[in-house]
């Protein structure tokens, strides 16, 4: 019988492909998410400072106050506004700026007079991203230029350490780099699930599993062969994205073997589709279905460690999250993209990804026959 | 015919000669033609039957003449007047109604019988008075009264079709369509369905038009027009088309009215005797038994099949039929009872045995989307014939099945007929010892059905294949070796037809199989069918049928169903409502922006007092965590490539005397950049720890603080001074949800009745598409708003993020968001036609662009090009907007009137699109 096994997966699985490539709107659906969706939904996600709306309140209006405003300019700020201290409030109640800066009467001439005046900052901090990193790049700009104009006119206090920071791996902190191959993982699980789990409750709507269950077929070899039919469509599509979008249209230098990271979104696509039929097997009809999804997916997308570092979320979301392959993928691919990592690296992460595929495919087998009679009804 | 000028027709149906008038009406799907030139007159006010085997055309004229389906060439007038006009269809849709096919198709199976006809009484417009006398009237009349409250899921299929009657009745139409009423119904429900269709005429007369596929209820119509392949062959009454061919019978004579060619070398089937030479045992089955809950399906069904027998299972859908043949393929674990094959008892896992069965489901589950080679070549694969043999075994199928021609051809694209055949050789691909054919000839015309046996016998007295094989149909139960009679999970008989007919003294198997459903029934009830009710005087039809626009009722008719369809799902609400509380309680906690704890290490190439008090200034950061110190150049790099340390600090050689020095001296810091916002995030954090500890070492050196800096700054964190995380995530996380679980729950509401078929019900009765659309939102924008409060006593209580704002401008905002985001998933549910495509296109593009393009993260003003465009025109920035606003910038309405109106904006175009594309005819 076990060599029958491999025999059946493979031509269940061309049956699986054919199934596919005939459904067209879901073909277009998938080519447009990897190619645009892409494109679009990284260019959206650059996380370092973009275009922060900011405004100033001028109060001395000297040389030393419009230089100050004159050194804010794109990408990392918008063209500053001039506005007056009534419209603050209402600027920032409106969400119209991220931040306000108020500088005081007499400033240069405090400055000049080394009275160290004050700069008042306004951030609006629901906007944490931005109000962060912008309040850091702000205060240096700022010094920045004071220390430059005063130079002319005193000489100050060098500094007894200097700091020189550099940044591996991405050295422009270009957010495009990471968000892009965020991207592709975010389409890899999302697609995945729903092609197998829905492949499996519309077989099962139709009456087609039974079929197959009649025949000297196992359930090991049905929830197999869709393992490897819709992971291998949606691996090329991954490997398509990561060729035309990524490296073609961002230019993003790739570190590590991209062979490897290829087999990384092989073993995430086994867990992901297995994660699938699972979800397939519990759910009763395609309402609830959508809704697990849902459920499953976006915790799974969200706090994977892709969208905020994971050391930052409480413990107990850190070690619940352990159970989804993306924690795990985003894991491996800074590795290997951008710190160029080999397999001793990364081995890891490979292992983890499998054994969480394998424990939800175990369940799912479990589970299959009992899903299969439930829906008699 | 010379008819009255329709207009002066319009008042009473009698007037007029024909009921519907067809002229030169063609109709295609695709490339297939199902109505070609179609001519033809339908009288009014009498019994009309359509006759023909399924597909050809039937169903698509019924659909027509009920304006469910969209003309596509031609004219039709119903009822005095031009079907294909939406004003006249919408003005005479109250006295039209439409049965569709299938057994409970326009019924919704969760809702129960009375709250079933109820809904059809409110999409009518019946006022609730009217209502309660009119469904206490139709129920009672149907028999179906002692069963008000049981889901119509749980009843039989004679049951079913005699409550959607009632649903057809509860109106009181002039014409009433019936597609095929009887398909798949026990043969005592035929007889009591025909008998209150005869009584409910004698009461009014009104005309009925029937498709029907069994020829013998055709006998009693008034009058019949017979159809082939998308023509008429012959109309008038039945006494008339049997003289026409010359026959006695209607079966014989519609055979004879086919063309030539079709008719083939048609001749009466001849069944070889069933001699039991071996005394094998294919099939043993003893006190099978099977219960779904406290349903019982099958009843302690005991029999024994010999090898090479034909046995035929007879019954009504639901009878437990197929529930029966599922346990003995292992498919159903049987209650109670045992069952073996072969001799063997049945395993599920027991792959040798089946290899010796074939099975043939009633859905006929082929893959569609394969071709005839590619299913047989695929099932001989998954079966093992040896390759070489396979293509041999091909051909040789499709030979002996005459499906040469149709060898490329896609399996969805065969006629019924031909896929059935297909079907079996599927079933037969590895030669098996015994068949199990369940219902394999529904829905397949008398001369298919004929041919399908010819190889059955075959098989059977040639091949010595047993067959078991399931039907409806009473004269091929006569074919069988031996029948049983099954109803409500019961054998009623076993036995040769013969001995069962003669026994019973009835005149043929289908009496005699009524006589047995009598007795089994026995005392139950009488069929339930009170005497003529008496005739109630009916509210002037004119101002019923007076037909507005826009009806509350009716919205409120939808409205009210799809509440109950998500009661009656628990398991789906608590889904939504739970839903949300759980992701609220991860993505509340887990997005955080706040950095703690980043992983750092040190390659201290001084090791001086100066350089440990350094190292220690960082260490002692909550937004750092120390790791071993590095040793080396190389451990730098093997580290940091790893993930193990995300910032390295080297400390130079002489770093401490150099700095008592006074000499300038120069610290690196080197930053894993791979996560970028995280890495500016650190760099960040290491020039406000370095300064710090700048300024601390000029307090401790000089006792005074430096003037590094000529300027200071003070910032302030507006709305959130603290600057948490959650503060700013928990108002953003609402919206997400709010979209999220609507949207999804929505998107399936339209889109699933498209694909069970209820979507008819908007097609033939008055109600329009906006009471469709708005009574199918309301339930699901409760559901919304339900969560909403949910969410805000959670954010409230567990993450003590109060509304500092106004509430109720938070609550007013809240609800025009469920209500666009409700109207978002109806806008894909109506283009869609798949729930899959629903599915997946709502999951895309809600997620996405909701998480990315919607302020979040970044502002949507900081965005550019294509996202900074999608992100305004999407509802949920506003909805964002809104929430920030007043849970922490404390606004309300007149700082925010400006985004409330754009949330509002979007109502219409959402409704207005979903309007655009949800069609009010069938294609």
């Amino acid at each position: 019988m076990k060599r029958h096994t491999a025999r059946n997966i493979w031509h269940l699985g061309i049956k699986e492909l054919r199934s596919l490539w005939s459904d067209k709107i879901m073909l277009g659906l998938i080519l447009f998410m990897f190619t645009v969706g892409i494109y679009v939904a990284a260019g959206a996600q650059s996380r370092e400072l973009h275009n922060a709306p900011i405004a100033f309140v001028d109060n001395d209006r000297s040389p030393l106050s419009e230089r100050i405003i004159d050194a804010f300019y794109p990408p990392h700020f918008k063209h500053p506004e001039h506005i007056s201290q009534q419209e603050i409030d209402p600027g920032m109640d409106e969400g119209l700026y991220t931040f306000v800066l108020v500088i005081p009467p007499e400033f240069q001439h405090d400055v000049l007079a080394g009275k160290l005046p004050e700069i008042q900052v306004n951030v609006d901090a629901t906007r944490m991203t931005q109000a962060f990193i912008g309040s850091s790049y702000i205060s240096s700009i700022i010094n920045g230029e004071v220390l430059e104009f005063v130079r002319g006119y005193r000489t100050s206090t060098p500094l007894p350490i200097d700091l020189a920071v550099k940044v591996r791996f991405n050295p422009n902190l270009n957010g495009i780099w990471f968000g892009s191959v965020m991207e592709i993982m975010t389409n890899i699980t999302i697609l995945s699930i729903i092609l197998t789990g829905a492949a499996l409750i519309r077989e099962r709507e139709r009456g087609t599993i039974e079929h197959l269950l009649v025949m000297p077929l196992t359930p090991l070899e049905i929830m197999g062969a869709k393992v490897w039919a819709n992971g291998i469509v949606v691996l090329a599509s991954a490997m398509l994205s990561l060729f035309l979008v990524v490296k073609g249209l961002f230019q993003v230098p790739i570190a590590g073997s991209i062979t490897l990271f290829m087999i990384g979104a092989m073993l995430h696509l086994f867990s992901t589709t297995s994660i699938g039929i699972f979800l397939g097997t519990i759910a009763r009809s395609m309402p609830q279905f959508g809704l697990l999804i849902i459920l499953v997916i976006l915790p799974m997308q969200l706090l994977s460690g892709g969208v905020t570092p994971r050391e930052s979320m409480p413990e107990i979301v850190q070690n619940i999250m352990l159970i989804s392959p993306t924690t795990h993928f985003v894991n491996f691919s800074k590795a290997i993209m951008y710190r160029g990592a080999g397999i001793g690296v990364v081995w890891k992460q490979f292992a983890v990804i499998s054994l969480i595929g394998t424990v939800f495919f175990l369940i799912a087998l479990t589970r299959f026959r009992k899903t299969v009679a439930q829906t008699q009804l | 015919m010379a008819g009255k000028p329709a207009d002066s027709g319009e008042q009473m149906t009698a007037e007029y000669s024909a009921i519907a008038r067809f002229e030169q009406v063609s109709h295609h799907y695709g490339d297939t033609r199902a109505l070609d030139e179609i001519t033809l007159d339908i009288p009014a006010g009498c019994m009309a039957g359509l006759i023909g085997p399924d597909g050809v055309g039937k169903s698509t004229l019924l659909g027509l003449v009920a304006g469910a389906t969209k003309i596509q060439s031609g004219t039709i007038s119903v009822l005095g007047g031009n079907i294909g006009d939406s004003g006249f269809r919408r003005s005479v849709s109250p006295r039209i109604a439409y049965m569709p096919q299938g057994l409970g198709k326009n019924l919704y199976l969760t809702l129960t019988v009375h709250e079933n006809v109820d809904f059809f009484g409110r999409l009518f417009g019946l006022p609730a008075n009217k209502r309660r006398t009119q469904i206490e009237e139709v129920l009672e009349s149907t028999g179906l009264l002692p069963f008000s409250n049981r889901p119509a899921g749980k009843l039989s299929g004679g049951m079913k079709q005699k409550l959607g009657l009632c649903c057809s009745l509860i109106h009181e139409p002039d014409l009433l369509i019936l597609d095929e009423p009887t398909t798949g119904v026990d043969p005592l429900s035929r007889q009591q369905f025909w008998e209150l269709i005869a009584r409910i005429r004698n009461r009014k007369a009104i005309s009925v038009i029937v498709a029907t596929a069994y020829m013998q209820e055709a006998e009693r119509f008034d009058w019949l027009a017979a159809m082939d392949s998308g023509h008429i062959l012959s109309q008038g009454t039945p006494g008339e088309l049997r003289k026409r061919a010359g026959k006695d019978n209607l079966e014989d004579a519609f055979i004879e009215l086919l063309p030539t060619e079709k008719r083939g070398d048609h001749s009466s089937l001849v069944i070889p005797p069933y001699t039991r030479e071996q005394k094998t045992t294919a099939i043993e089955a003893d006190g099978l038994t099977k219960r779904f809950g406290d349903f019982t399906a099958v009843d302690h069904v005991s029999f024994s099949i010999g090898q090479g027998e034909i046995f035929g299972f007879l019954g009504s859908n639901g009878c437990g039929k197929t529930t029966t043949m599922k346990m003995l393929t292992g498919l159903l674990p049987s209650s109670e009872g045992s069952a073996t094959l072969f001799g063997r008892r049945i395993d599920a896992f027991d792959l040798a045995t089946r290899k010796r069965v074939g099975y043939m489901s009633q859905s006929f589950s082929l893959y569609g989307e394969l071709t005839v080679e590619q299913n047989l070549t695929m099932h001989a694969r998954l079966f093992h014939l040896p390759e070489e043999h396979i293509a041999s075994r091909v051909d040789e199928l499709t030979e002996r099945f005459s499906l040469k021609p149709y060898k490329t051809k896609l399996a969805t694209d065969l006629p019924m007929g031909i896929r059935q055949r297909l079907s079996l050789a599927v079933a037969v691909v590895h030669d098996p010892e015994l068949l199990i054919l369940d219902e394999p000839t529904s829905g397949v015309d008398p001369l298919a059905r004929d041919r399908f046996w010819e190889i059955l016998i075959d098989l059977s007295r040639n091949q010595g294949v047993t067959i078991f094989i399931s039907t409806h149909f009473m004269n091929e139960g006569e074919r069988c070796d031996r029948i049983s009679l099954m109803h409500a999970g019961k054998v009623l008989a076993i036995g040769a037809p013969d001995e069962l007919v003669h026994s019973s003294k009835a005149a043929n198997l289908e009496d005699a199989f009524i006589g047995y459903l009598r007795q089994a029934a026995g005392e139950e009830h009488t069929d339930g069918i009170s005497a003529t009710p008496s005739e109630k005087p009916s509210v002037s039809p004119q101002a019923e049928r007076k037909n507005i626009i826009f009806s509350p009722r009716r919205m409120y008719g939808y409205m009210y169903r799809e509440s109950l369809e998500i009661i009656r799902d628990p398991v789906r609400l608590a889904f939504a409502l739970l839903g949300s509380v759980i992701l609220m309680l991860i993505l509340g906690y887990g997005i955080t922006f706040d950095i703690k704890d980043t992983p750092f290490a040190v390659l201290d190439r001084d090791n001086s007092p100066e350089s440990r008090d350094y190292i220690a200034s960082m260490g002692s950061s909550v937004y750092f965590t120390e790791h071993p110190p590095l040793v080396s150049a190389d451990d730098i790099e093997r580290r940091l490539q790893n993930g193990e340390l995300q910032a390295v600090f080297e400390i130079p050689p002489d770093f401490g005397k150099d700095l008592k020095r006074g000499r300038n001296t120069e610290i690196m810091a080197l930053i894993d950049g791979s996560m970028p916002f995280h890495g500016e995030t650190i760099r960040g954090y290491i020039y406000g720890l370095h300064s710090h500890y700048l300024s601390d070492l000029a307090v401790r050196t000089y006792g005074d603080k430096p003037t590094f800096a000529p300027v200071s700054l003070k910032v302030r964190y507006r709305y959130n001074q603290d600057f948490e995380s959650l503060t700013a995530m928990v108002p953003a996380v609402i919206p997400l949800l709010l979209i999220f679980i609507p949207a999804i729950l929505m998107a399936l509401g339209v889109v699933r009745e498209k694909e069970l078929g209820s979507i008819t019900n908007l097609y033939v009765t008055p109600v329009t598409r906006l009471e469709f659309l708005i009574g199918k939102q309301i339930p699901y924008i409760a559901i919304g708003m339900i969560s909403f409060f949910t969410l805000v006593v959670l954010s409230v209580t567990v993450f003590d993020v109060p509304v500092r704002g106004s509430f109720a401008t938070l609550t007013f905002s809240a609800l025009l968001y469920v209500i666009v985001t409700t109207g978002f998933g109806l806008l894909m549910s109506s283009f869609t036609r798949t729930q899959l495509a629903a599915l997946a296109v709502t999951a895309f593009a809600t997620l996405i662009p909701a998480v990315r393009f919607c302020g979040l993260t970044d502002p949507v003003s900081s965005l550019d090009g294509a996202s900074a465009f999608l992100g305004n025109i999407y509802p949920t920035t506003y909805f964002l907007y809104i929430s920030r606003g007043c849970f922490t910038k404390e606004l309300g309405m007149g700082d925010l009137y400006g985004y409330i109106a754009a949330l509002c904006a979007f109502i219409p175009v959402f409704t207005g699109l979903s309007l655009i594309l949800l069609k009010k005819q069938g294609e």
